[in-house]
């Protein structure tokens, strides 16, 4: 699979162009990329924790293959449009009844010299390891040069900077389906040349709160604990021999694989607690940090044990893994409690 | 999660890439972290993609058996299934899941075959019919 291979070095100086760092997670990836190219020097979970992205959701009315829909993080999208309320900035965005108009366009930006984030179908996209390509429609890019028939992407989830070329790139921006990005074409406009991180971070936290406290059994930390009462009561159902394991390895999935950064975007959100604890120079968010990193090597725990009840590599037992979700859940209760000193 | 407490096992499932993680040193300070892979990660991504595998080639078996259209091959063959498809196509699932059908399918006009026809990239030729031997998964 040449594909998968590195862009080589061409005559395109790649580093002055575009300055291609990865992230864990893509549409933080490619907000942080995007501001920081145009000097607002940004890492990814601050992009993550300024959009007051995490969350919990439990959604069995939204179907990934058959499976209802676990979010550690708000829908995609929210980060662009949270740090675009929170920055006092603005996206220019771009959509296209017609592929051959959103090409025209793409080519225009890039040979302005303007690199612009792409909402892309994954499936569709041939640098992409085979066993990852599945039909998730909300996958963000930075299209920065191109050559010949070829675009030169940083695509934030990978180390190195790929190429596509522009027939699969049409074909995973006009993907048809849920969510669907109809060539959807972004780049930030009025950037403020300074940003209050004092007024900012705090606002970000406080919002984020009430999200993870929200009085509905499905969300935040009660949908956390929802999950737990789940798993038990499949496990005494008839669906515990073959469904079980299959839902099990689902939760592992949109826990570890989606670019979460590990523990289901908790490790991001400490990082996030973590640096504004420094810039704010405060104690409670350090805390609040440490708190966090707990709650997410809690998830990572739950992923563990669970993977090995699915390989028959320990007896399913459904208490077990509902007590270690409920310690994930305690363990964010006792984070978000210390963040309402902020 | 500590930075030596980051996985390195090498995932087949990452096709030699490796992802960023966010893991502290010593200090409890956090950085970014490549990682090659983590099994329980790893199984998990293949129990699914094995799933897809498998659900294709039962399809492929059955259109060959007349059973089903060489429709739904061609629909797991891509990755997708009634609600993806559905979605894509405008189509609803009932109607898709009708089409499925061999006699229906052989009797659909070529405005609707063109409807599945863009949505995977193929020509309705190739829609049509299901290739002699079972490709290998993701041909595009």
């Amino acid at each position: 699979m040449t594909l998968l291979e590195p862009a080589p070095a061409t005559a395109i100086d790649d580093q002055k162009l575009f300055q291609h760092r990865q992230s864990a997670h893509c549409e933080s990836g490619v907000v942080s990329n995007l501001l920081t190219h145009h000097g607002v020097a940004m890492s990814e979970p601050m992009a993550f924790g300024l959009s007051s992205s995490l969350t919990f959701a439990y959604l069995p009315f939204l179907k990934m293959a058959g499976m209802p829909m676990i979010a550690y993080r708000m829908m995609p999208g929210s980060i662009i449009r949270g740090v675009e309320k929170r920055l006092k900035m603005k996206w220019e965005r771009r959509q296209f009844s017609n592929p051959a108009e959103g090409k025209a366009a793409l080519d225009r930006k890039i040979d302005e010299g303007r690199p612009v984030g792409l909402q892309t179908c994954v499936y569709w996209l041939p640098y992409f390891p085979e066993d990852m390509r599945f039909h998730f429609n909300m996958h963000n890019l930075v299209a920065f040069a191109r050559e010949g028939d070829e675009y030169i992407i940083s695509d934030p989830v990978f180390e190195d900077v790929r190429r596509c070329d522009s027939a699969s790139l049409e074909k995973a921006r006009f993907a048809k389906g849920e969510l669907e990005a109809k060539g959807m074409m972004y780049e930030p406009t009025q950037i403020p040349s300074e940003i209050d991180y004092a007024e900012a971070i705090p606002k970000a936290i406080r919002w984020n709160s009430k999200t993870m406290k929200a009085p509905v059994p499905i969300a935040g930390i009660k949908g956390i604990r929802f999950l737990g009462q789940n798993i038990r009561k499949l496990a005494k159902s008839n669906q515990r021999d073959k469904f079980l394991p299959l839902y099990l390895g689902h939760i592992v999935r949109m826990q570890e694989e989606i670019g979460t950064g590990g523990g289901g975007f908790r490790f991001i959100y400490a990082s996030f607690l973590q640096e504004s604890s420094k810039l704010l120079n405060s104690a409670v968010l350090r805390e609040a940090a440490t708190a966090m990193t707990d709650a997410g090597d809690e998830w990572r725990r739950f992923a563990l044990h669970a993977t090995k009840m699915c390989r028959g590599r320990a007896k399913m037992d459904a208490d077990e893994l509902d007590a270690i979700i409920n310690r994930c859940a305690d363990k964010e209760q006792y984070a978000w409690k210390v963040m309402e000193a902020v | 999660m500590k930075i030596d407490e980051v996985p390195q096992d090498t995932a087949r499932t990452y096709g030699g890439t490796k992802k960023l993680l966010y893991a502290v040193d010593e200090n409890g300070e956090y950085t970014g972290v490549n990682s090659a892979g983590w099994e329980v990660e790893t199984y998990a991504t293949m129990a699914a993609v094995e799933q897809l595998n498998l659900s294709r080639a039962d399809a492929y078996e059955r259109a060959k058996a007349g059973k089903t259209s060489p429709l739904e091959f061609h629909v797991l063959n891509h990755r997708m299934d009634l609600d993806t498809v559905s979605a894509a196509t405008g189509l609803w699932k009932f109607r898709v899941r009708r089409h499925f059908r061999p006699d229906v399918f052989a009797k659909l006009p070529d405005s609707i075959l063109q409807r599945y026809a863009s949505v995977l990239h193929m020509n309705i030729g190739a829609l049509r019919q299901l290739p002699d031997t079972l490709p290998a998964p993701i041909s595009s």
